[in-house]
């Protein structure tokens, strides 16, 4: 199957929005040129489009794969993708807290320390586990086959 | 602009392996219906995001040299004075730019599963157009990551990355403005189709059982899907109930009463009870500050008159007082209200001899941060509740607020409040 027939940029029109956007992004550059961290900023930029769409990305993917091959009658799939995605999901945006990273910026800035926040995480987490397990159960228990099957006695 | 087609046929007819093949995409969700369903949730939300924090480059005082960073030519909003009314202002506006932002991260993380296919497509490059177009989402995917791990770190201060926050952060919005006015320009007519071609009402009644990709042709439908192990309405639930679960968190930052559900951040914590149990944003140990220089031998200066003034703790006490109710909001999006105690900062400028001044520069005992002075504008003075705060509360500011006086502005960001104040300089306007 060929596939070219999608939407993308063409013409004349969409070159020139396309090159007065990297003016504008050109101009900011220009204006970090003399920065000395502009080779750090730029590598934190790439660095953070690599890291999602080659690392993050596929590794969510793997996981995920391997959770949608359990196969029960009541669909099990989102009863454990949904927790774990929800207790990634606090990690990934709250990790510096969570591996207590930046401890001595943290204790300037609010006079308090990071200690918290690892069981916190760890908490949520398994109350997002229980929480899906219980609904898992009793969706189990209320979807018992009992009026398709024949009783055994 | 068309690459020649020799070289075109040439690649189709070589295309690797891996997630360069379409059968390597299986979810029968992704298409241009849910890509454009969530690309209009962050057309209409991320504006905000922008606007807000171009705002706090504002509310820093960019005319006063004080706005980080210093020198931005042509990209900045006009500038104004910033208001001093209503005193929520900056509470309202950076408590949207950091909350909303943080409520979208699972939107946007959603919004680049739904088009991940894209990032594979063979040929990569089909005309200069195309090539440039790349190049641009690459500017808009690398930015709008940019400014979420800049702003995620930076609100739980974490400087692992070693540059300028505000430098960086400023000049990455930048990038992702341009970048973000170039997508919408070439993909709002394609997302306005997609979003005709579904109806949500029906697809939020579609089961699982029987969800289906999307019939048409387009590099985002997977050819070879696996059955659906959620529905469409189940996917975006669950980004639905993302947010929902980060704004439950986070909310707590600026919000008082829901402060005990901000389990994760930085800002739900709170140091201690009492009168001056509420978030410290650097403490007097951080900051050199010694119990010598507040102690009975601390005055005030008063700078900008014809002659200084100079007032000791309890002249300053002796003054007319006035309490205000008053948010103090930080760049990082919390903020807390307290009723402060203290003389009017208008009551100093008539004491120190200069009428209606046009601005006052502020001086801390603290020498090496970078907050140790600030700059106030000629209407924040005069606002009846700007206050040099003696008292919070009822009792004495305790040290790390900023005990022996310190200023107290409606609407200012929170760091040009400045603690541990030694002088104020009143000046006239030029």
């Amino acid at each position: 199957m060929t596939r070219h027939s999608e939407p993308h940029a063409h013409g004349p029109w969409h070159t020139v929005v396309l090159l007065a956007g990297f003016a504008v992004t050109a101009y900011a550059t220009l204006r970090v040129l003399d920065d000395p961290d502009l080779p750090r900023m730029l590598t934190w930029f790439l660095a953070a489009a690599v890291a999602h769409d080659l690392v993050l990305f596929p590794a969510y993917t793997a996981a995920d794969r391997l959770i949608a091959r359990i196969d029960t009658r009541v669909p099990l799939v989102n009863h454990i993708r949904i927790p774990l995605l929800a207790s990634g999901l606090l990690f990934l945006m709250f990790l510096p807290g969570i591996l207590r990273q930046g401890g001595d910026t943290f204790h300037t800035a609010t006079g308090l320390t990071q200690d918290p926040f690892l069981h916190r995480w760890l908490l949520l987490t398994a109350l997002f586990l229980t929480t899906s397990a219980t609904l898992y159960t009793g969706r189990v228990t209320l979807t018992r086959p009992t009026s398709r099957t024949t009783p055994r006695r | 602009m068309a690459a020649d087609p020799r070289l075109l046929r040439w690649l189709r007819a070589h295309r690797p392996g891996g997630p360069f093949r379409p059968e390597a995409w299986r979810s029968p969700l992704r298409g241009p219906w849910l890509t454009s369903v969530l690309g209009l949730v962050l057309l209409t939300t991320l504006p905000t995001v922008v606007v807000t924090g171009l705002l706090s480059y504002i509310a820093y005082g960019p005319q006063f040299g004080q706005a980080i960073p210093g020198d931005v030519g042509w990209l900045s909003l006009p500038w104004f004075d910033w208001p001093s009314r209503p005193s929520w202002l900056y509470q309202l506006t950076q408590g949207l730019h950091v909350g909303l932002g943080l409520v979208l991260v699972p939107v946007v993380l959603a919004k680049l599963w739904s088009v991940l296919p894209r990032l594979f497509a063979w040929p990569p490059v089909r005309s200069a157009t195309h090539l440039l177009e790349r190049v641009s989402v690459l500017l808009l995917v690398g930015s709008v990551l940019f400014e979420i791990v800049t702003g995620l770190l930076n609100i739980q201060y974490d400087y692992v990355f070693g540059f300028s926050f505000y430098t960086a952060h400023y000049w990455g919005a930048w990038v992702f403005i341009a970048a973000f006015a170039t997508h919408i320009v070439i993909k709002v007519p394609a997302m306005a189709r997609a979003l005709r071609s579904r109806s949500l009402r029906t697809e939020l009644r579609t089961k699982r059982v029987d969800t289906r990709p999307e019939p048409v042709e387009s590099g985002l439908v997977a050819t070879a899907p696996t059955p659906a192990t959620i529905s469409r309405r189940g996917a975006l639930a669950v980004v639905a109930g993302g947010s929902l679960l980060v704004g439950a968190l986070t909310v707590g930052q600026t919000v008082e009463w829901l402060r005990p559900l901000a389990l994760l951040v930085p800002r739900g914590l709170v140091p201690g009870d009492g009168p001056n149990g509420f978030p410290v944003n650097r403490t007097a140990t951080a900051a050199g500050i010694t119990a010598a220089a507040t102690g009975p031998a601390w005055t005030l200066l008063l700078l900008g008159g014809p002659r200084p003034v100079t007032l000791d703790r309890a002249r300053l006490a002796a003054l007319p007082q006035h309490t205000a109710t008053l948010p103090i909001a930080c760049v990082e999006g919390w903020s807390t209200t307290q009723d402060w105690t203290g003389v009017r900062l208008a009551d100093l400028a008539t004491l120190a001899g200069v009428d209606s001044p046009a601005s006052a520069h502020v001086r801390s005992l603290e020498r090496d941060g970078p907050f140790g002075q600030a700059t106030l504008q000629g209407n924040q003075i005069a606002n009846p509740d700007a206050l040099l705060a003696l008292h919070v509360n009822g009792v004495d500011l305790s040290p790390d607020h900023g005990y022996p006086a310190r200023v107290i502005v409606p609407a200012l960001p929170g760091v040009h409040n400045t603690k541990w104040v030694r002088s104020i300089e009143f000046r006239r306007a030029p």
